[in-house]
């Protein structure tokens, strides 16, 4: 712990909290293609992290890192302290920690609503079930979709099976939440409901980590925003700094590319 | 004319609700038009074929119909089967199948004793018939299924509870079919999916290599240099006096055949899955085998039902090959059949038989596939 207490690169003051992710100069290769590049970041708890870059950039690769659906060849990842190796122990222990959101909503599709909410907490936390359905019901309120709970996911809207994969998600309790690009996939009239039901998670003081493009998002919830291109954080800071004064070249660029889009 | 006065007072009648399609696109007459005689070429197409099937129709009715013989008169040396060596081109003799029937469903079993393989039989479709039925699927069943399994090898091979003993080799036809078939396909199939799982693991590649040499070796050979292995060469390779049974032998070679076939097909489900269904359980924290079971496998074997239910057929069926090294299965025994004096010369009827009973088996379990993909189609789409 005192190893992580040490880093000099925590931007945000975490007084003597552990920070919730550190990532320390990490490299990453597929094969001869350097996708992660001497990447060194700290996310303090209850911090909210918005990662920006176009595609290609690396965002995706780097927060897959941290429950390591990738593997990282170089550096350091520390997740509440605890270091990501090969040790499939500390592995667990992390991934019951930190929940995560995909693009592609990734629901189990045999299952049923409720099912997919209450397969980790009665598998991974030995819940008994009946205290599983009450929490995934609970959850499944809190994301206004109680009433489909005995539905399958393809019964479902993307927007709605978004808001269930979070609230799958949040029924492991977890500490950190990972989102990768989660509104990408959607029609623009559902990526409403669901930005909603993140800034509703973000108002209870939940770490947040979102590799999203929605810029508006950003400015209302995020603490920080983190620029990456071709594999490096090119440049952070608070978000109306970075939108109305960026410093880089690459980020003036980007910025201009995304407000032509929108 | 009448047609056109009908549909020109319907046209002028205020605006008729259309919630039907007009008479002439339904029905089978429609059917016909559409189908059948929709142009002049397919009209001469349809005309010849179903002369050609009405034909052969007819010849197949003629035959096994109006000149068979169902019946030959008893003469105290045995049946006397003169009716039917004059009927030969012309009739089936039916005859042959109530005499020979006993034989072919249980071979050299012993007659006063083929209650029991009878009994087995019965047991066997039972409990195929409880299995198939989702409402069952709980942790009873298999207790069923072992309490079942137990019982056949009492049945078949007794010695206790009062029941003579009956060596293996005097076994013979339905029973052996079914038994080669069952559980060389319920062994076979876990097999297969460890195999299929270890083929595709990124962590163990000394597992994995284990796998694809055997998928490789067993599907490069033919099952019947298999089943001469296992019944000529394997004794070889044993210490004198260890003798493993046979069927055993014969067995085993079938299971690690259909093994190596049915890994493939699973093999094809897993791939067929996408990545993120994988990663989603691994970001939820369940571990290996919890995420094999709940997510993965529940999902590729729905995706494979269709290959796996066209594998387990192919292998219903090619039991039959253990006739090559002399095991009495049910094709073998109506073989032997018709092998009798009396009765030589009358295989057409038996095949018929035997391939009336295999083909129940078969249609069952082709049928029984579709009723199981509709199901799970319900509930995987809307």
């Amino acid at each position: 712990m005192s190893q992580t207490a040490e880093r000099p690169r925590t931007e945000t003051p975490a007084g003597a909290e552990v920070p919730a992710i550190v990532l320390d100069h990490v490299n990453k290769w597929y094969g001869a293609l350097h996708v992660l590049r001497d990447v060194s970041m700290t996310v303090a708890q209850k911090e909210r992290v918005v990662v920006c870059g176009p595609s290609g950039s690396g965002k995706s690769t780097m927060i897959r890192c941290i429950n390591r659906l990738e593997t990282h060849q170089e550096g350091h990842i520390l997740v509440d302290g605890v270091e990501l190796t090969d040790d499939l122990r500390a592995l667990d222990t992390i991934r019951r920690e930190v929940g995560m959101v995909f693009q592609s909503f990734n629901l189990f599709p045999h299952l049923t609503i409720l099912e997919n909410c209450t397969l980790a907490p009665i598998w991974v936390r030995k819940m008994p079930k009946a205290e599983a359905d009450d929490l995934a019901m609970d959850y499944l309120r809190r994301v206004k979709i109680p009433e489909q709970a005995k539905k399958y996911p393809g019964q479902l809207s993307g927007g709605q099976q978004q808001r269930v994969a979070i609230a799958r998600a949040l029924c492991m309790k977890p500490k950190i939440m990972l989102f990768d690009e989660p509104t990408s996939a959607l029609d623009p009239e559902m990526i409403k409901e669901v930005l909603d039901t993140m800034i509703g998670l973000a108002e209870t003081g939940m770490t947040m980590v979102c590799v999203t493009h929605e810029m508006g998002f950003a400015r209302q919830v995020a603490d920080r925003v983190v620029f990456m291109d071709r594999g490096e954080i090119v440049e952070s800071g608070p978000p109306a700094r970075m939108f109305e004064a960026p410093e880089t070249d690459r980020l003036k660029l980007f910025l201009s590319q995304i407000l032509r889009g929108h | 004319m009448a047609s056109a006065t009908t549909s020109g007072s319907i046209a002028r009648a205020p605006a008729p609700s259309r919630e039907k399609p007009p008479a002439n696109l339904v029905g089978p007459l429609a059917w016909l038009r559409a189908n059948l005689f929709g142009s002049w070429w397919s009209t001469a197409v349809s005309l010849a074929l179903i002369y050609l099937i009405a034909r052969a129709a007819w010849g197949l009715f003629s035959w096994g119909v109006l000149h068979a013989v169902w019946t030959v008169p008893q003469a105290a040396a045995g049946p006397d089967s003169t009716a039917c060596r004059n009927a030969i081109g012309t009739g089936a003799c039916w005859a042959v199948v109530p005499e020979k029937l006993r034989f072919i469903l249980f071979a050299f079993y012993p007659y006063d004793q083929q209650w029991r393989p009878a009994i087995v039989v019965a047991l066997f479709i039972g409990l195929f018939v409880v299995s198939a039925n989702r409402r069952f699927w709980r942790k009873e069943l298999l207790l069923i299924w072992l309490a079942t399994l137990v019982a056949i090898g009492v049945l078949m091979w007794g010695g206790v509870l009062g029941l003579s003993y009956v060596p293996q080799d005097q076994w013979g036809g339905l029973p052996i079919t079914l038994i080669l078939a069952t559980f060389g396909l319920i062994v076979a199939f876990p097999l297969a999916v460890l195999v299929a799982l270890g083929r595709r693991s990124t962590r163990l590649p000394a597992v994995k290599m284990i796998c694809v040499v055997y998928v490789e070796l067993i599907r490069g050979v033919p099952l019947i240099s298999l089943l001469f292995m296992a019944s000529v060469m394997f004794p070889l390779f044993m210490p004198a006096g260890v003798d493993i049974d046979k069927l055993l032998r014969a067995q085993i070679a079938i299971i690690l055949f259909a093994g190596a076939y049915l890994a493939e097909v699973v093999r094809a489900g897993l791939q067929a899955l996408p990545r993120g269904q994988a990663e989603a359980a691994d970001a939820l924290g369940l571990s290996y085998w919890k995420k094999t079971a709940f997510i993965i496998l529940p999902q590729a074997l729905r995706l494979v039902i269709p290959p796996l239910v066209n594998t387990f057929i192919g292998f219903f069926k090619d039991t039959s090959l253990v006739l090559i090294i002399g095991i009495f299965d049910l094709l073998k025994a109506g073989v032997t059949a018709v092998a009798d004096p009396v009765w030589q010369g009358f295989g057409n009827e038996v095949f018929v038989l035997l391939a009336a009973i295999y083909f129940v088996f078969c249609f069952a379990m082709s049928k029984y596939s579709r009723g199981l993909e509709r199901e799970f189609g319900r509930s995987r789409n809307r």
